[in-house]
């Protein structure tokens, strides 16, 4: 077995550069006298680029792209900031994707409740799980589940609209600060959401009641909590870019915090990202404050604390505070990365808001191995492992994408390489004749698929459905001089789409 | 018209993902000849924070949706991306940057 493992990396080297070739510019496999059923479980970015790039690389391949949610895109609909409509341009090609003739989408079909993983694997010559990380990393402290704490990804998914979180009523009335745990890019957009000025957020996506509940709101200071320093911050300089330049806002940062060691110094040789993220901070520290403004918000970043615990307020089940301990940076031997230790020096940062952006998180699958340190399928190039041990098989046809197989980090692009990668693995595996074992039952595909969810009653959305969705949304924005007005409820969505 | 434009008008498979608005990098290029790399306009910040998440970078890298074409510009030569940075082909270790 182990032996088996040892070879594959050589011939997925050898055929790889062909087939990487091959499957992004459009040459079909030689396998590709019957169709290739392959099912896309997941239909975010990496779900729309693996069958963007299957499409483009296999003239028979036909497939499937099912999600739990009536409304397709993923992250680039729950997760990009109303204020980034920008980010969310790719959904245009993802549409045309859905539009191909060789691809279905069935929204409202849930892996696991639905359909099983095996009665997938039955259906289909290949299965690949793009299903990214709906659950949070959690900090482990006492208090962490006093009200007034949600991990940042409830928060987005509020104001954002997702089913699950539209009553999610975070109370923004209680208190005048915030403390957000992170400092990457999804720290920064809440912090922003919470410091916009509401008329700029009038005119996005963002919910109705989101925008209600903010223009409501009394919080005027959000914190931005780092365990380590301005070289490390997770963010990149478009992002605090923007941040920085909020209107009517005032941002704090230490000029002590901004001292570097010579270990800072090479990390930022070593990373374009990072130096030009340190730049951005550092100017920031020193640019003269306006002090006139009435309205005035406040940013602040707090580098080198650690929440240690969270101290209820004086009704018992708010939270009132974060008790941080102050920490010092020290090298790994082993990775060379910089780490954070506490020094056993502790302070109280009162607030009534938490927001833990600290990562996110992916689900393990019934009969799936996971890596529950990383919070990832074990794979190889995206071809699904028994375990994460040395002596892991191939699972035959199953494969992994974008969170789910990297982990929660990364931009929309990433997403399109790693795409890329898990494809080629597909159409090699193809080639070799893998998918279509003689002893195999013949794979039926799409018409598998809606035999199986008609019998057990599922309601499917296809992509016509969601179109229903779409147009009602954009009327509905229209009245309110918004892009859209999202419907929030799993029952208005579900009646959106079979109206 | 932008070299990213060109490409798709000559069915040359550059991504565009963000469509030429500066939120993405999949259109990223290397400007072969460095003299051709000098004669463009430096990148605006907005197009520096964006080459920051491409893979690949080099000292001539540039968004392909941010070079437009011009006279002077006659014969450059754009080369996609080899190496990414979550794998190499054959090999190859993409350098550091």
């Amino acid at each position: 077995m182990a032996r088996d493992l040892r070879l594959l990396p050589r011939a997925v080297g050898r055929l790889r550069s062909l087939l990487a070739l091959g499957a992004t510019r459009g040459f079909s496999a030689a396998a590709a006298a019957e169709p290739l059923h392959v099912c896309v479980v997941g239909s975010g970015p990496a779900g729309f680029y693996t069958a963007d790039r299957l499409l483009k690389g296999h003239e028979g391949a036909q497939v499937d792209i099912i999600d739990r949610l009536p409304t397709p895109f993923g992250l680039v609909r729950s997760g990009v900031a109303p204020d980034h409509p920008e980010t969310k341009i790719v959904v245009n090609q993802f549409s045309r994707v859905a539009a191909n003739g060789r691809c279905s989408f069935f929204g409202n079909v849930t892996l696991g409740r639905d359909i099983s993983l095996s009665e997938l694997r039955e259906t289909y010559h290949a299965v690949v799980l793009a299903y990214g990380a709906e659950s949070d990393r959690s900090l482990g402290i006492p208090g962490e589940d006093l009200k007034g704490i949600h991990s940042a990804r409830e928060f987005v998914w509020w104001y954002n609209g997702h089913p699950d979180m539209c009553n999610l009523s975070p109370d923004l009335k209680n208190t005048e600060s915030a403390v957000v745990l992170g400092q990457g890019n999804v720290a920064l957009d809440v912090a922003r959401i919470l410091l916009r000025c509401k008329s700029e957020l009038a005119t996005t996506d963002i919910t109705e009641y989101a925008l209600d509940a903010l223009h409501d709101s009394r919080i005027r200071k959000v914190y931005l909590v780092g365990r380590r320093g301005p070289v490390q911050a997770a963010c990149t300089a478009k992002e605090l870019r923007e941040i920085l330049g909020l209107k009517n806002v005032r941002v704090c940062i230490k000029e002590a915090d901004l001292v570097t060691s010579p270990a800072d110094e090479e990390e930022m040789r070593n990373s374009r990202i990072q130096r030009r993220v340190y730049e951005l901070l550092s100017k920031a520290a020193s640019a003269p404050k306006d002090i006139n403004c009435n309205d005035q918000k406040e940013l602040h970043f707090v580098f080198f604390r650690r929440p240690i615990r969270f101290i209820p307020s004086e009704n018992g089940s708010t939270v009132g505070a974060v008790e941080l301990e102050k920490t010092t940076l020290k090298g790994d031997e082993v990775t060379g990365r910089q780490l954070a230790v506490g020094t056993g020096e502790f302070e109280d940062l009162k607030c009534g808001l938490v927001l833990k952006s600290i990562g996110y998180r992916s689900l393990p699958v019934q009969g799936l191995a996971f890596d529950k340190n990383r919070g990832v399928v074990p794979n190889l190039r995206g071809k699904v492992l028994s375990s994460e041990s040395e002596t892991a098989t191939v699972e035959t046809g199953l494969y992994v994408v974008g969170w789910l197989k990297r982990g929660p980090t990364g931009i929309v692009a990433t997403n399109l390489h790693c795409a890329e990668e898990t494809v080629a693995s597909i159409l090699e595996d193809d080639t070799k004749g893998v998918l279509r074992a003689p002893s195999d039952l013949k794979k039926h595909g799409r018409a598998g698929l809606v035999e199986i969810l008609e019998q057990k009653n599922v309601r499917f959305v296809p992509f016509s459905g969601w179109e229903k969705i779409d147009s009602k949304e954009k009327t509905a924005g229209q009245l309110r001089n918004k892009p859209r007005e999202k419907i929030t409820t799993w029952d208005g969505l579900q009646r959106a789409a079979n109206e | 018209m932008s070299m990213l434009e060109a490409a798709h008008e000559n069915d040359v498979e550059l991504e565009g993902a963000c469509e030429g608005s500066l939120a993405c990098s999949t259109c990223h290029v290397i400007v072969t000849d460095v003299n051709y790399y000098n004669k463009l306009e430096d990148p605006v910040d907005e197009e520096n924070d964006m080459l920051d998440l491409a893979f690949g970078l080099t000292e001539t890298s540039r968004l392909g949706c941010q070079v437009i074409a011009s006279p002077e510009l006659d014969g450059i030569r754009l080369a996609l991306p080899a190496a990414t940075r979550n794998f190499a082909v054959d090999g190859h270790v993409a350098k550091s940057h």
